[in-house]
C-alpha cells in the first residue's frame, strides 16, 4: 500500500529532526517574539487615529498584524523546507537515492517529504499563533482558522518550490530566489500595510502572490469576518497552486531520480 | 650544494610531538621521499619545508635561506601540492591557474602564456572553461600540480599526491611528475604507497611516529632491510597458525592477521621445501621485496592499515 | 620623526611593493568570484530599495509626521531611509564576514593563498577593501534613489557615504573577527541572532521615545542604533557633536575587529 510506504520516507524525516530540532525551536519562538514586539507594538505607536480606521480591525494595529504574520510565517516555512532540504536529498546527501535502493518509489519519496512539510508548516504556524494570542494580538477564538489558512498557504508555497528545487542543478539560485521572491512577496503581501494602498499596477502584481491570498484570509478570519465569495477566491487561487504544484513536482521527481 | 637542510627539526602540538627532531637534506634535481603510514609526521614536516607552520625546534634552511624569517621569499621558488586538493571552487579552471599566478605577483602576459602551456601538460586543454566542480578526483589533482608549476619553482612539494585517485589516473599523474623530474625540478614527496615511492624517488626517509627510521635509495633500502624475495603464505580462516613446521624455511618470519611471510633469498625453492614438509596453506604467492616490506621489518606495522 | 619611526618605515617600505600587489590578488581574487555568482551582490542593493518602497509609500501612509534627530517632524519616508542605509551597511559587512567563513573553513581560499608569498594580514587588508568597495557600491545607489525621491535635506548628506562606509567597515570586521571562532555553519546563526533583533530594534521604524528609560539606555548602545542615529543626523540634521561620538564608534569597531582577524587568521592557519 503505498501510503504505508510514504509514512517509511517520512519516518526518515521524522527521525532526522531528532538531531536538529534545537535550532528550529529557538528560531520559531524567537521569531514570533521579536516580530509582533517590534512591528506589533512598537511601530503600533505609529499607527493611530484617523489613519489607523482603514485597518478594519477597531485601529489595532496588533491585531492587524499577528494574522498576517502567521500568514508569513507559513510561507516561508514551506519555501525554506522545500530548498535546500530537497537539494541535498538529490544531490548532496542524496537521502532520496538510498531510499530509492529500497521497496520506495519516487512517489512516496515525494509524499514523505511532503507529509513532513506539512507538519513543519503545523508546528511553526502554531508557535506563532499560540505567541500572537499571548501578546493580544487577536480578538477571538477565530483565530483557530488562522491554522489551517496557514497550513493550504504553505502548501502552496511549498509544493511549487519542491518541484523547482528537484529541477534546478545550482543551489546559488536559491539565494537568489531568497532576495527576489521571499523578501519582496513579504514586504508587498499586506503584512504592515492595506494593499489598496499601493499604487495600482502595484496592487494588481501583489495580488498574484499565494502570500497576499494567505494574509487576507488569516486577517479576516481572525476576524470573524470571513464571507462567503471572497474566500471561495482565495481558497481556489491557493488550491490552484498546491494542484499545479503537486503535479509538476511528481513529473519532475519522476524524471531527476528515475532517468 | 643542499636546497632544503633540517637539522633537529620538531614540530609539537601542545602534548603531541608530531616530527621529534629529524635531520633531512635534499639536493638539486633530486626526488626525495618522505614514506610511512598515516600520522607519521610527514604532513607536519611538508608544512614546515612549505613556510606555512612555525618550528618549534630545530633549524631549516631552504634555497640558502631560513625558513622562521624567510617565508615569503621561500614560497615565492616553491611550488606546493597540498594533501587536499584547495581549488578555488568558485572559479573556472583556466581562472584557477590566473589568479594562483596573480598570487606570487607574476606579470600577466606570463601568467597567461604559463598556463595554456601548463593546462596542456596536464592535459586539461579542452576543460579549460569548466567549473572546478564539474572535474573528476584525477583531474583536480592534475590542475592542483599545474597550478603549483605557474610560478615556475625551484622545489616542488607534494603531499600524497595520489591518495584518493583510481589506478590509471594516478599512472598519469606519475608520468607527468616524471617528467618534470626530467626537466630537473627537484621534487619533495610523501607517501604512504609503496609503488609511489619506488616510482618516483631516488632517496627517501623511513618515517614512523615523527622519527626517521631509515633512509636511502628504494633499491639499498630493500637490500639492506629485506631479502630478495618474500612467500605469502594464506590459510583457512579458522586455521590456528602453527609456525613450528616454518622453522628454518626462512630468514625471517612475519604473521599478519591474514597472512604469513617469508622472507627468502630464492622463493621457489622454499616452495618445494614447504611440500617437501608437507604444509598446504590456501594460496602461495612468491614475489619480490617492496618497500612494504622493509617498512614492516622496521617498525612491525604494515603501511596501510 | 623618531628613531622608531624611521625603523618602522626603514622595515616597511621595502615590503610595500609587493604587499601592494599581494592586497590587490587576493581583491581580484573576490572579483572573480563576484563576476560569477553576482545575483546576491546585486540583491544586496535592491533589498533596501525594496524595504523603503513597501515601508516608505505603503507603511507610510498609515502614520503621520514623527520628529526627527533635532525635534523637527519629518515625514515616514524620510524617518526611514536613513535607517536603511545603516541596516544595508550592517548587511553587507555581515554578509561578507559570512563568505570569509566560508573561504576559510571550506573554500580552503585562504590556505591557498598563504602557500603563497601572500601574508595574513594581506588577507585581511584584501578583504575589507573589496568589502568597502561594494559598501561604496551599494551606498551611493541608495544614496542615488534618495536624493531622487527629495529624501535628503541637508547637505551634510554628503558625509553620509563615507559614513555609511565606516558603518560597514565595523561591522565587516567585528563579523569577520566573530566568524573566525565559528566551527559550523549552523553557528552561523548566532549571528542572525544578533543582526535580527537590532534590525527590528534599533530605532530603524520608529523614535527612541517609543522606550521606556532604561530600554533607551540598552538601544543606545548597539551598533546599529549609533549607525542609524549618525546617519539620520547627516541626511535630515541638524548635526550635532554626537555624530563625532557616533562615527568614533565605528572607528573603534573596525580597528578592534580587524586586529583581531588578522591574528586568528595567523593562528588557525599557520599552526
Amino acid at each position: 500500500m503505498s501510503t504505508a510506504l510514504s509514512l517509511r520516507a517520512f519516518e526518515y524525516w521524522r527521525f532526522q529532526y531528532r538531531r536538529t530540532w534545537r535550532g528550529t525551536i529557538v528560531t520559531s519562538i524567537l521569531n514570533p517574539l521579536l516580530y509582533l514586539a517590534a512591528m506589533g507594538i512598537g511601530l503600533g505607536t505609529l499607527v493611530k487615529g484617523q489613519r489607523a480606521s482603514s485597518l478594519g480591525t477597531n485601529g489595532s494595529y496588533l491585531e492587524f498584524v499577528a494574522p498576517a504574520l502567521v500568514a508569513t510565517t507559513a510561507f516561508q516555512t514551506g519555501m525554506f523546507e522545500a530548498m535546500y532540504p530537497v537539494m541535498a536529498s538529490i544531490k548532496w546527501i542524496k537521502t532520496y537515492v538510498a531510499m530509492l535502493a529500497s521497496p520506495l518509489g519516487t512517489r512516496d519519496v515525494l509524499n514523505g517529504h511532503l507529509m513532513w512539510m506539512v507538519l513543519r508548516i503545523l508546528q511553526t504556524s502554531a508557535a506563532f499563533l499560540v505567541i500572537g494570542a499571548l501578546f493580544g494580538g487577536f480578538p477571538s477564538w477565530d483565530a483557530l482558522w488562522c491554522l489551517p489558512i496557514a497550513l493550504l498557504l504553505g502548501m502552496a508555497a511549498a509544493l511549487p518550490m519542491t518541484a523547482f528545487s528537484a529541477h534546478t542543478q545550482q543551489e546559488s539560485s536559491f539565494a537568489a530566489i531568497q532576495r527576489f521572491i521571499i523578501i519582496p512577496t513579504f514586504l508587498f503581501s499586506g503584512t504592515f500595510f492595506p494593499l489598496s494602498k499601493l499604487p495600482l499596477p502595484l496592487e494588481l502584481i501583489a495580488w498574484l502572490t499565494p502570500l497576499s491570498h494567505g494574509v487576507a484570509l488569516a486577517r479576516s478570519a481572525a476576524q470573524g469576518k470571513l464571507e462567503l465569495l471572497p474566500t471561495l477566491g482565495h481558497v481556489g487561487y491557493l488550491a490552484l497552486w498546491c494542484v499545479v504544484g503537486f503535479w509538476l513536482a511528481h513529473r519532475i521527481y519522476r524524471r531527476r531520480l528515475r532517468p | 650544494m643542499a636546497l632544503i637542510e633540517a637539522k633537529r627539526l620538531t614540530k609539537r602540538f601542545g602534548d603531541f610531538t608530531a616530527v621529534d627532531g629529524i635531520d633531512v637534506e635534499v639536493s638539486q634535481g633530486e626526488a626525495f621521499g618522505f614514506l610511512g603510514p598515516n600520522g607519521a609526521g610527514k604532513s607536519s614536516t611538508m608544512r614546515m619545508i612549505g613556510c606555512v607552520s612555525p618550528l618549534s625546534e630545530g633549524t631549516l634552511r631552504i634555497l640558502d635561506m631560513d625558513a622562521a624569517s624567510d617565508g615569503p621569499a621561500i614560497r615565492a621558488r616553491l611550488g606546493v601540492v597540498p594533501q587536499e586538493d584547495t581549488l578555488d571552487m568558485e572559479l573556472t579552471v583556466r581562472d584557477n591557474m590566473w589568479i594562483y599566478g596573480r598570487y606570487f605577483g607574476i606579470p600577466r602576459s606570463a601568467v597567461k602564456e604559463r598556463s595554456e602551456r601548463l593546462l596542456d601538460f596536464v592535459q586539461l586543454t579542452d576543460r579549460a572553461d569548466s567549473r572546478v566542480e564539474a572535474l573528476s578526483g584525477g583531474m583536480k589533482r592534475r590542475l592542483t600540480i599545474a597550478r603549483s608549476l605557474i610560478s615556475e619553482p625551484e622545489i616542488l612539494l607534494l603531499d600524497e599526491p595520489t591518495t584518493g585517485l583510481d589506478p590509471q589516473a594516478r599512472h598519469v599523474v606519475w608520468e607527468r611528475l616524471f617528467r618534470l623530474k626530467q626537466q630537473g625540478v627537484t621534487l619533495v614527496l610523501t607517501t604512504h604507497y609503496m609503488d609511489e615511492a619506488e616510482q618516483l624517488c631516488d632517496r627517501l626517509v623511513v618515517m614512523d611516529r615523527g622519527r626517521i627510521a631509515a633512509e636511502g635509495s628504494p633499491r639499498a633500502l630493500i637490500e639492506a632491510h629485506s631479502t630478495r624475495e618474500v612467500v605469502e603464505l594464506r590459510f583457512a580462516v579458522d586455521e590456528k597458525v602453527d609456525l613450528g613446521p616454518l622453522q628454518g624455511l626462512a630468514e625471517r618470519t612475519e604473521q599478519l592477521p591474514d597472512r604469513v611471510l617469508l622472507y627468502v633469498r630464492d622463493g621457489d625453492s622454499a616452495v618445494a621445501e614447504l611440500s617437501r614438509r608437507g604444509i598446504a596453506p590456501q594460496s602461495v604467492l612468491v614475489r619480490r621485496s617492496t618497500l612494504e616490506d622493509v617498512f614492516l621489518h622496521l617498525t612491525g606495522r604494515t603501511l596501510v592499515d | 620623526m623618531t628613531v622608531g619611526q624611521h625603523v618602522l618605515v626603514a622595515r616597511i617600505l621595502p615590503r610595500l611593493p609587493g604587499a601592494r600587489g599581494s592586497v590587490g590578488a587576493v581583491v581580484t581574487r573576490d572579483l572573480m568570484a563576484a563576476r560569477r555568482n553576482w545575483i546576491v551582490p546585486l540583491s544586496g542593493f535592491f533589498e533596501p530599495l525594496l524595504y523603503l518602497l513597501s515601508l516608505g509609500i505603503g507603511l507610510g501612509s498609515l502614520i503621520g509626521k514623527i520628529p526627527g534627530p533635532g525635534g523637527h517632524l519629518v515625514g515616514y519616508r524620510e524617518f526611514v531611509a536613513p535607517a536603511l542605509l545603516a541596516s544595508s551597511a550592517m548587511n553587507g559587512g555581515i554578509f561578507e564576514s559570512a563568505n570569509v567563513f566560508f573561504k576559510m573553513k571550506f573554500g580552503k581560499i585562504y590556505d591557498t593563498m598563504l602557500a603563497t608569498p601572500i601574508e595574513p594580514i594581506h588577507i585581511a587588508l584584501g578583504e575589507i577593501l573589496y568589502a568597502l568597495m561594494r559598501g561604496v557600491t551599494y551606498s551611493v545607489g541608495f544614496l542615488g534613489v534618495m536624493l531622487a525621491l527629495g529624501l535628503i535635506e541637508s547637505p551634510w548628506a554628503l558625509l553620509a557615504l563615507p559614513a555609511a562606509v565606516l558603518i560597514g567597515f565595523g561591522f565587516g570586521a567585528c563579523g569577520t573577527a566573530a566568524a573566525t571562532y565559528f566551527r559550523t555553519w549552523q553557528d552561523m546563526e548566532w549571528m542572525t541572532l544578533a543582526v535580527l533583533p537590532m534590525f527590528l530594534f534599533s530605532t530603524t521604524f520608529y523614535p527612541l521615545s517609543t522606550y521606556d528609560g532604561w530600554l533607551q539606555g540598552v538601544v543606545r548602545v548597539t551598533p546599529l542604533y549609533q549607525g542609524v542615529a549618525l546617519l539620520r543626523e547627516l541626511i535630515l540634521g541638524p548635526v550635532g557633536l554626537s555624530a563625532v561620538g557616533h562615527a568614533a564608534y565605528f572607528v573603534a569597531m573596525g580597528a578592534v575587529g580587524l586586529a583581531l582577524t588578522g591574528r586568528r587568521i595567523k593562528h588557525l592557519l599557520l599552526t
